[in-house]
């Protein structure tokens, strides 16, 4: 067991290493290697943390919703903990996003925000977090709370392709993308790569995240377990009849599952 | 299908009987219409796109006070547990419910619809229009139960409700006051693609909290 931990760790910091070399390669490459923008100086450089924010942030998103569905299908912690620590990641990058392009659309459209099809999205995206993570605070025990949110990720993950079509008809001003188009990539060989180097980078990183954050998670559920199992067994022992009504009842409510 | 019409008829006489929800929401639509008078002046320029947000306001608001409600009455009435345990599953028992709260929003729309029509001389009656409030009804209602179904066990739940409903609900509200506002301007087909997403929306959750309400009202 201690072995088994043991190389899981090993694993884990390996890729929070590489997570850390492979974006710091790619920073680097984003200010010396780049060339500078023509058109618009070096405000183009936040694209290449900008971008990585954005795919992380329905990456994220993608992974929770596998965790939901795992989560309702096996009724096993484990997905229910995926889904969690997957979110609160999420949560970060879709707010770095919409802060990094507030920056960028600052000096070059002349606003921070404009209600454009992918930013009103984000933003929505940001709002489903929030309200994922309230709804998770305000649900009471564990069980009930993995069950809920749950539902809401697969609502949630149906809606937003929805949502961008509704808003995509409502109106659009956001560039055209330039790495992910039919006509192959749209921009110099240099900033492609080097938006290739952060994509790959902040995406190690997020995996060793998600890896940690499992483990924290993981952690508290059991903390949680031993608390409830003590809670019980010492109530029951000494069996004093003031004070076993408050301590049985949490205790129960970590016996269901 | 009959179980799913029990459950219609049970909310139906409950609701002729005590009148608590109606005309809490009739009352809430017409003094959010009246009030969102005096905050877009709806009786001068562009008060067709603006009439078409302050209609969709109004039904929105009055979807959240009576619908969001339709499952946490149940609980603190103690006839949750009864509904659990009866013999119809998770799905029907949605159906069930859905069918009541979106016949208490068409009652309170039916009221409401004329009296906007008239205090703004907007054509709110045109078929059209009647056919898109039908079309957002559904989505709303749909959604609105379910969400409904995940906060009634929780105690601040008027402030949850809408944050969890609100961002789901864009494509429904989106479209609804863009089809709205094309029929006041006399844009009679600009409507479609808005209805034809509406139809969509509706379609997807309801089947969506068909399969998923077993979940949540399983505690």
């Amino acid at each position: 067991m201690a072995t088994l931990l043991n190389r899981r760790d090993r694993w884990l910091n390996l890729t929070g290493i590489a997570g850390l070399i492979v974006v710091s390669i790619g920073l680097y490459m984003a200010f010396a290697y780049a060339p500078t923008d023509r058109v618009q100086g070096h405000a183009q450089r936040i694209f290449y943390v900008h971008v990585p924010m954005a795919w992380l942030a329905y990456l994220a998103y993608g992974v929770l919703f596998v965790g939901a569905v795992g989560y309702l299908w096996k009724k096993d912690m484990k997905w229910d903990r995926l889904a969690r620590s997957s979110a609160e990641l999420g949560f970060l990058f879709t707010t770095l996003v919409l802060i990094t392009g507030a920056l960028w659309g600052r000096p070059i459209w002349g606003t921070w925000w404009q209600w454009e099809a992918r930013l009103t999205t984000t933003l929505v995206l940001w709002f489903i977090y929030l309200g994922y993570f309230m709804l998770r605070s305000y649900a009471g025990d564990r069980e009930r709370a993995a069950r809920h949110s749950a539902v809401l990720g697969l609502i949630g993950a149906i809606d937003i392709p929805i949502i961008h079509q509704s808003v995509e008809w409502w109106r659009t001003l956001h560039p055209e993308p330039v790495v992910l188009n039919t006509g192959g990539p749209n921009l110099p060989d240099s900033m492609l790569y080097t938006v290739l180097v952060t994509f790959v980078g902040f995406t190690i990183l997020y995996a060793y995240l998600v890896g940690m954050k499992y483990r924290v998670e993981a952690a508290r559920d059991e903390i949680t377990e031993r608390e409830m199992t003590r809670m019980f067994t010492t109530s029951s022992e000494t069996a004093s009849p003031s004070t076993s009504p408050q301590r049985i009842s949490p205790a129960s409510g970590g016996m269901e599952d | 299908m009959n179980r799913i019409g029990a459950l219609i008829w049970k909310d139906v006489l409950i609701e002729a009987r005590s009148r608590q929800f109606i005309g809490a929401m009739l009352a809430f639509t017409l003094i959010v219409i009246v009030t969102l008078n005096f905050a877009f002046d709806l009786i001068r320029e562009q008060r067709e796109t603006n009439g078409a947000g302050a209609l969709w306001i109004a039904i929105l608001f009055a979807g959240l006070i009576g619908i969001g409600r339709s499952i946490a009455v149940e609980r603190d009435r103690g006839t949750l547990d009864g509904l659990i345990l009866s013999p119809i599953e998770g799905g029907s028992l949605f159906l069930g419910k859905f069918g009541a709260a979106l016949l208490s929003i068409i009652v309170v729309e039916a009221i409401a619809l004329p009296v906007f029509a008239a205090l703004y001389d907007l054509p709110a009656l045109d078929p059209l229009v009647i056919g898109i409030v039908l079309a957002g009804s559904i989505g709303l209602a749909a959604l609105g139960t379910l969400f409904s179904a995940v906060t009634s066990g929780i105690r601040s739940r008027e402030v949850l409700l809408p944050l969890l409903l609100f961002p789901l609900l864009i494509p429904i509200l989106i479209a609804a006051v863009r089809a709205t506002a094309n029929v006041f301007e006399g844009d009679r087909d600009g409507t479609l693609r808005w209805i034809n997403l509406m139809l969509g929306f509706d379609a997807i959750f309801i089947v969506l909290s068909y399969l998923g309400f077993g979940f949540l009202i399983e505690d």
